[in-house]
């Protein structure tokens, strides 16, 4: 690590942390009813979509009303883009004259986009007509994010309320979410984007005269940044073009990658404030944050480490790798050295391993440089963030729901070692909030697992990789723990866009974003029924420094007991065959 | 029983028309229609004209063959505009090891130094295949083929170079670098003098 590097990293850190109060009171206040700055331009559009969608939003719901909501408004929006990708060749936008997306793949995209997953088995620029991107793909970016959100502000209602079925309106707090959260961060994000040089435009691919041998050069555009604005906001991911934000019209600058990497851990870090917030103690939220962010920088510091190194076999065929900080008179010697395949100039090592860790930790999965062509130990670091199951930061809403679940079993735990009934935030955990928990957090390892054993033994998906040997397995577990816990990034050498990935990882998809986030609101209703349990002097504190290590103690030890062997199968091996 | 499944379905069918107007329509159009008037160029592209005709973006690498002219880094897209990718190839793939072996042979016998050591970014791909730079000391690395077939001096060329080193942004953010068009676009105005 370079003297730069680790003020890059403390700089990110610091932003993420500094932003993470403010923002959270303002999700808080938005989900409390409370007035917001931007209240009095907004409240119109919200009461405009309830009048016209005939909700009563002083209605609550309980969890299995609020559940069918959930589901039936995410499938209704999977059954819509699937419709909207099928025909796309006969609407209108769509200047470079693309035709119907192929029904496996449609049906891949559409389980995506409306879990917030974002994996992308094709190439955007290739596939995607304009409108298909806006209207079909934008939205859900919107709608999946924001009904994440839901689904936590559930769990947390359920924490706070007391003897009631009620825990909240799905439709008010999607729609909250959307029009108070999501839509003016993006306008303003957008905006700072094009300020960059991300393109904004209707207008079809540009042709350009290029100046050795003058050849034409077609550039692909679109209207490019308010994709990207939301896709880092909401933890989609999906990127317009097939390179993601390693594209220099999606990500041109240095500013421009900082705050595209600032945005796709905001919403998740401030989340847990809004959580301190809205159950009374904020001291709760903080101490989740605290897990989260050192579960953040340890690997980011490991990866700067090991992809600055470089790959031992550039050394032996007279490649320098070696980093040289330079300015003034030698600033002709200045390079950033390092494992530089995959990964673009602009951003070197530092910036492409911190956005690795970052994306995957949170469950963003845009990219701005290669995984696929990390060293093996960089490979594995975004590997085990997206195994860790998603709640270092997690999803938009998604990630806090999955690390609660996680302290449900901590306290659980702890309250096993002490022998008195786990409590948290008075209320009491029992045998139903258990078995929910244990749901979320065995069904993600268990689709990531099964469906990788399925795929290394099925020819049709081994013969989709593009790299051989261990890095190949690699390639398999890699997707496969991206689409079983909604993360979205991957390994881009796999072949991907195969019937038997697009179908068992569309499924895969589905099955990890609605069955975790059932018994999840499982719990939200058990909780909200009970009573209120007032602290004793026999209750476990929950924001101290032995609860941190306590979760992090679970967190790492489910993500690695479950992990560790399928590791050593891939980048492990690797590690080892490339050192000696 | 029909009023019961229409009011249920009312509500999702709504919500999800509204909420594509508002996010999938209102949102981006009103996004384009201030990018157009506040950044007219940047939101197109940053396209760079000669004479009128556009002749590359600021931001979109291109490729160069010749050697009197700076050259890229590989793309595994060959620039491409329409199909941006990295080469995905993995760390222990001996085709990743050949092909980068390949290109220091040819950069080496492209130029009169054949000792040095390569700069790994000039002999490996990008992330986008659309890279517009390379570091410094790629561009340094190519001076003395460029002085060669230009008949320009050394030094001079090296002047050029430190005239378009970006640095780090707030000298923090980011990697030094130049961008590998317009310091070709610069060489030829300089033969032009």
């Amino acid at each position: 690590m370079t003297s730069n590097s680790i003020l890059q990293v403390l700089l990110y850190i610091g932003a993420v942390l500094a932003l993470a109060k403010p923002l959270g009171n303002w999700m808080a206040n938005v989900y409390e009813g409370r007035k917001t700055l931007l209240g009095p331009l907004l409240n119109p559009v919200e009461h405009g979509i309830y009048r016209l969608a005939g909700i009563d939003p002083e209605k609550g719901m309980t969890w299995k009303s609020y559940a069918t909501a959930f589901i039936w408004f995410s499938m209704a929006g999977l059954a819509l883009l699937y419709l909207q990708l099928r025909v796309q060749g006969m609407l209108p936008l769509n200047p470079a004259h693309f035709s119907a997306v192929p029904a496996f793949t449609a049906f891949n995209v559409a389980a995506s986009f409306s879990t917030n997953t974002n994996w992308q088995s094709y190439g955007g620029e290739s596939t995607m007509s304009y409108l298909t991107q806006m209207l079909g793909l934008g939205t859900q970016n919107f709608t999946s994010a924001a009904a994440g959100l839901a689904v936590l502000v559930a769990l947390i209602r359920g924490f706070v309320r007391r003897e009631t079925h009620d825990i909240g309106n799905f439709w008010v707090d999607l729609v909250r979410g959307t029009v108070h959260i999501l839509l003016p961060l993006a306008v303003v994000f957008a905006l700072f984007l094009v300020s960059q040089g991300v393109v904004q435009t209707f207008a079809p691919y540009q042709d350009v005269t290029t100046l050795d041998g003058g050849k034409t050069q077609t550039l692909a555009l679109g209207p490019v940044a308010s994709q990207v604005a939301i896709k880092q906001l909401g933890t989609n991911g999906g990127g317009f073009f097939n390179a993601n934000s390693a594209h220099p019209f999606e990500n041109p600058t240095p500013l421009s990658n900082f705050f595209e990497m600032l945005a796709l851990i905001l919403l998740p870090a401030a989340l847990c404030h809004t959580f301190g917030r809205m159950v009374g103690d904020t001291r709760q939220g903080w101490l989740l944050l605290a897990v989260m962010t050192m579960l953040l920088v340890i690997p980011i510091c490991l990866g700067l480490w090991v992809e600055q190194r470089g790959n031992p076999r550039f050394a032996e065929i007279g490649l320098n790798q070696a980093v040289t900080e330079a300015s003034g008179k030698d600033a002709l010697t200045a390079m950033a050295g390092g494992n530089m395949e995959g990964k673009e100039s602009r951003f070197g090592i530092t910036n492409s391993v911190i956005w690795s860790v970052a994306t995957t930790a949170a469950s963003n999965g845009s990219v701005n440089s290669m995984h696929d062509s990390f060293t093996p130990l960089g490979g594995l670091l975004p590997m085990w963030m997206m195994q860790l199951g998603e709640v270092v930061f997690g999803g938009v809403g998604s990630g806090l729901y999955g690390m609660l679940v996680f302290v449900i079993v901590a306290v659980f735990v702890a309250g096993l070692m002490v022998g008195r009934t786990p409590e948290y935030l008075g209320k009491k955990i029992g045998a139903y909030e258990m078995k929910m928990a244990s749901l979320v957090i065995l069904i993600p390892p268990a689709l990531v697992l099964v469906c990788c054993a399925i795929a290394v033994v099925t020819p049709a998906a081994l013969a989709a990789r593009s790299n051989p040997g261990a890095h190949g397995f690699s390639q398999v577990l890699y997707a496969f723990s991206s689409m079983g816990n909604n993360n979205g990034s991957a390994f881009g050498g796999l072949g991907a866009n195969a019937p038997f990935y697009n179908l068992i990882g569309g499924l895969a998809m589905l099955m990890a974003r609605f069955w975790l986030a059932l018994p999840v609101l499982a719990i939200a209703g058990s909780l909200a029924r009970k009573k209120f349990v007032p602290p004793s002097p026999g209750t476990l504190p929950t924001h101290n420094l032995l609860f941190g290590v306590m979760l992090t103690a679970v967190v790492v030890g489910v993500g690695a007991l479950t992990f560790l062997p399928a590791l050593a199968l891939g980048p492990i091996v690797e590690h080892l065959a490339l050192y000696h | 029983m029909d009023s019961k499944i229409t009011r249920q379905i009312r509500p999702i069918l709504g919500v999800l028309l509204m909420l594509t107007i508002l996010t999938g329509i209102a949102y981006p159009i009103a996004v384009t229609a201030i990018a157009r008037l506040a950044f007219p160029k940047k939101s197109i592209g940053s396209l760079m004209k000669a004479n009128g005709k556009p002749i590359g973006s600021e931001l979109i690498g291109q490729p160069f063959t010749s050697p009197g002219y700076f050259w890229s880094r590989p793309s595994a897209c060959d620039y491409n505009g329409t199909s941006s990718s990295g080469s995905n190839l993995g760390p222990t793939n001996d085709d990743l090891t050949s092909v980068v072996l390949s290109r220091v042979e040819f950069l080496r016998a492209a130029g009169p130094d054949k000792e040095s050591r390569v700069p790994v970014d000039l002999v490996t791909a990008s992330g986008s295949g659309l890279d517009p730079h390379i570091s410094p000391a790629a561009a340094n690395y190519q001076v003395e083929r460029i002085a060669r077939e230009r008949g320009i001096p050394a030094a001079k060329i090296r002047e050029l170079i430190a005239i378009h080193i970006q640095g780090r942004t707030f000298g923090l953010l980011g990697e030094p670098r130049v961008n590998v068009l317009q310091l070709n676009l610069s060489l030829d105005s300089l033969i032009a003098k």
